[in-house]
């Protein structure tokens, strides 16, 4: 399942970078990728929505170690 | 200045005051310092501890939030950020103090985080500017539909109109849904989507598609797709989905940036320790060029410019209808060296026109035509549609009596109760019309009028207006072979090539010969130049796998065509062929912009390390080095976006 989030508060390219590779790191993603400039997460995940959500999850807190005000609006 | 300061979010007000605050007090302390005051109200050593608490003001004020997120984030287990960085080299320029035999570094400590802190906040403005001006290059989304309910016009969202619903659209308001015009007549301007400054017409029957704004009458248009399938929903997704396919440069500089920062801390750390250690160097001296290091470690300006650089040539491009899929497909339009036509669509129109008439002997060229005409008049063959609109007069149906298709020939009908035979040699051998060679390329259809030959008639597929314009610029812009691939006859594919100035010619090819055919140029390009790419430019129908097979694959003429957009890298909205050559120019010029900034940027920060390890550089060179030189490459990554109409 493939879905594009808006990131809130992504205010550093370089955090962004990381946090798209720890995310690309999750189990059970295919595919994670953050534009710095249009402020968005497209995220490919096994499984379905329920899957994705466990995903966000853990996507959201890499988000918040390299930039605690960055939230993953869903 | 003033221009810049009214457009800030409250957030960068708030940052900016206390800026200013904090200058004024760092002013003040420098004056104090300067002034000899301190050593005047306390004795030595207290006053350095005096001149401490002074400087220490300004920096707090100035950079406490800077402190409090590298202690957070040391909390979470993530060291090595910008803050962590700042806040080491600014603490342990203050920490100085405990090396009382050395000129203090007090002032330079509170100045790097005033520095700093002025330019974090150039670049929190200038990342929000070339978002928001990139979203605003983006704003084609309509944001509502007008539609009949109830007898009343209501503004609805575009997602609740289905297909079949009928909408009104009014002068200058921009078309919500692809449709089809019931009633009205307009016209239409397509320069969001395809950069094409000249308005459209908009009649009824005329398709419209979403994301044009209606000039100058009110249209009733029949909506034909829903709107997350409209052209306008599909070039934003699209555009939007490009940052998912990176640019190889990007990733280079992603990954560069992992190794880069721990490498400058580690040989900043050895820097600060080594030379004291072994070989009794001062201390102070070498700790102050380690702290030098560390503020000059963040990747931050090649992090932020590069893909900032690609987005704004996408977005650009996108300016005037050209789509690019993705960074990666920008990078190896920069390096087309081979591009490959499918000529049909896109050299040529796709459509047949009579080219020239032939009459022979007591029959006229008009006389030929119409008589042409009328026999074809019930086929519905491209052919013979181009027959009847070059003969642009009534068609009269009194005058055919007979008319049947003779299969792989053409057709026999009987017009104005004379037998007449329209269609190729065989035909005319059959009825044993004496007909003769031609000497003009295209299509030959042969009249005969009660067995006699009666002349023909050259019907051929129209190049483009610009075509040999586009082929021209195509090999300024650095295509080095340009290769025509058709199903056409040699002699009528040569034609074309040559009025054209294109350097190959592979003809009589079947629609499954192309996929080898492009295969074959691939390899011939890999040798030539192993960098270079191969561009194959189709209509997007029928060519798909084509397409795909290229480094790069480039559609045209894709408006409202969704085959078009889901098979290419690079989609063309119009079709004019001109626009290949501007798309490899935008390619060009975003790989150039990125290039400076990678040179640029790690220039400036190699040199500072350089000298800042003989102890040259100060602590003010290198703030300069990691935020000055992350202003300036945003500044030049935005040019990316300036792409003429």
């Amino acid at each position: 399942m493939r879905k594009a989030l808006k990131l809130q508060n992504l205010d550093c390219a370089n955090c962004a970078a990381k946090m798209e590779g720890d995310i690309s790191a999750l189990e059970g993603v295919n595919k994670a990728s953050i534009s710095f400039m249009t402020q968005k997460l497209m995220i490919d995940v096994d499984g379905d929505a329920q899957a994705l959500d466990t995903v966000l999850d853990k996507a959201q807190a890499i988000c918040a170690k390299y930039e605690p005000d960055c939230v993953i609006l869903r | 200045m003033a221009l810049i300061m009214t457009t800030l979010t409250d957030k960068q007000i708030r940052w900016r005051n206390r800026i200013i605050v904090a200058l004024v007090l760092f002013v003040i302390a420098f004056a104090i310092e300067k002034a000899g005051l301190l050593e005047a109200w306390f004795d030595t050593p207290s006053d350095l501890y005096a001149e401490l608490v002074l400087f220490l003001v300004p920096y707090l004020v100035a950079g406490y939030d800077v402190l409090l997120k590298a202690a957070r984030n040391i909390g979470r287990g993530q060291v090595f950020d910008e803050n962590f960085l700042m806040s080491v080299a600014t603490i342990g320029a203050f920490a100085l103090v405990l090396f009382p035999d050395t000129e203090p570094h007090m002032a330079e400590g509170a100045a790097v985080m005033l520095f700093y802190q002025v330019g974090e906040l150039f670049q929190s403005y200038a990342v929000g500017k070339s978002r928001k001006s990139i979203s605003d290059m983006m704003d084609i989304a309509p944001e509502f539909a007008n539609i009949m309910r109830d007898g009343q016009l209501v503004q609805v969202d575009p997602y609740e109109v289905s297909p079949g619903d009928e909408i009104v659209v009014k002068p200058g308001e921009r078309i919500p849904l692809d449709g089809v015009v019931v009633d009205g007549r307009s016209q239409v301007d397509t320069a969001a989507l395809t950069g094409e400054s000249i308005p459209r017409g908009a009649n009824p029957g005329d398709e419209v598609i979403s994301g044009c704004v209606n000039l100058t009458g009110a249209l009733t248009v029949r909506v034909t797709k829903p709107f997350e399938d409209s052209t306008v929903s599909r070039i934003l997704e699209l555009v939007e989905n490009a940052a998912d396919k990176k640019a190889r440069t990007e990733s280079f500089i992603t990954r560069f940036a992992r190794y880069y920062t721990p490498a400058v801390v580690g040989v900043a750390a050895a820097l600060a320790i080594l030379p004291p250690l072994l070989f009794g160097q001062e201390w102070a001296d070498w700790i102050l060029r380690g702290l030098t290091f560390l503020v000059v470690s963040c990747p931050c300006a090649l992090v932020i410019s590069v893909p900032l650089s690609f987005f704004g040539g996408i977005g650009g491009a996108s300016r005037i209808g050209i789509l690019v899929k993705g960074s990666n497909y920008l990078e190896a339009l920069a390096h087309a060296e081979t591009v490959v036509f499918d000529k049909t669509g896109t050299l040529t129109n796709g459509t047949f026109t009579v080219t020239a008439i032939h009459a022979e002997g007591d029959t006229t060229e008009d006389e030929l035509l119409a008589l042409a005409a009328h026999a074809e008049s019930l086929s519905n063959h491209p052919i013979a549609a181009s027959v009847r609109q070059a003969y642009a007069g009534p068609l009269d149906p009194a005058r055919i009596q007979q008319a049947e298709e003779v299969s792989g020939q053409g057709i026999r009908a009987v017009v104005d109760e004379r037998e007449v035979l329209v269609g190729n040699g065989r035909l005319m051998d059959a009825a044993g019309a004496a007909w003769h060679d031609y000497e003009l390329v295209g299509t030959i259809l042969h009249v005969a009028v009660d067995g006699v030959y009666a002349g023909h008639i050259v019907i051929a597929d129209q190049v483009k207006d610009d075509a040999a314009a586009a082929i021209a610029a195509l090999r300024k812009a650095g295509a080095r072979k340009t290769v025509m691939l058709t199903g056409d006859r040699a002699d009528v594919a040569e034609a074309v090539a040559a009025s054209l100035g294109i350097d190959e010619v592979r003809a009589e090819l079947l629609p499954q010969d192309k996929v080898a055919q492009v295969e074959a140029l691939l390899e011939a390009q890999a040798q030539a130049n192993p960098k270079g790419r191969l561009a194959f430019v189709g209509d997007g129908i029928n060519d798909a796998p084509v397409l795909t097979r290229a480094d790069i694959g480039i559609a045209m003429g894709a408006m409202g065509s969704d085959a078009a957009i889901e098979a290419a890298d690079v989609v063309l909205m119009d079709d004019r062929p001109s626009q290949i050559a501007r798309a490899i120019s935008v390619a060009r010029k975003t790989m150039a912009i990125v290039w400076e900034n990678i040179v640029f940027a790690l220039g400036v920060k190699l040199a500072v390390l350089a000298l800042a390890a003989v102890g040259i550089a100060n602590m003010w060179m290198a703030v300069f080095a990691d935020v000055g030189v992350a202003v300036i490459a945003i500044l030049n990554a935005m040019r990316a976006m300036n792409v003429r109409k």
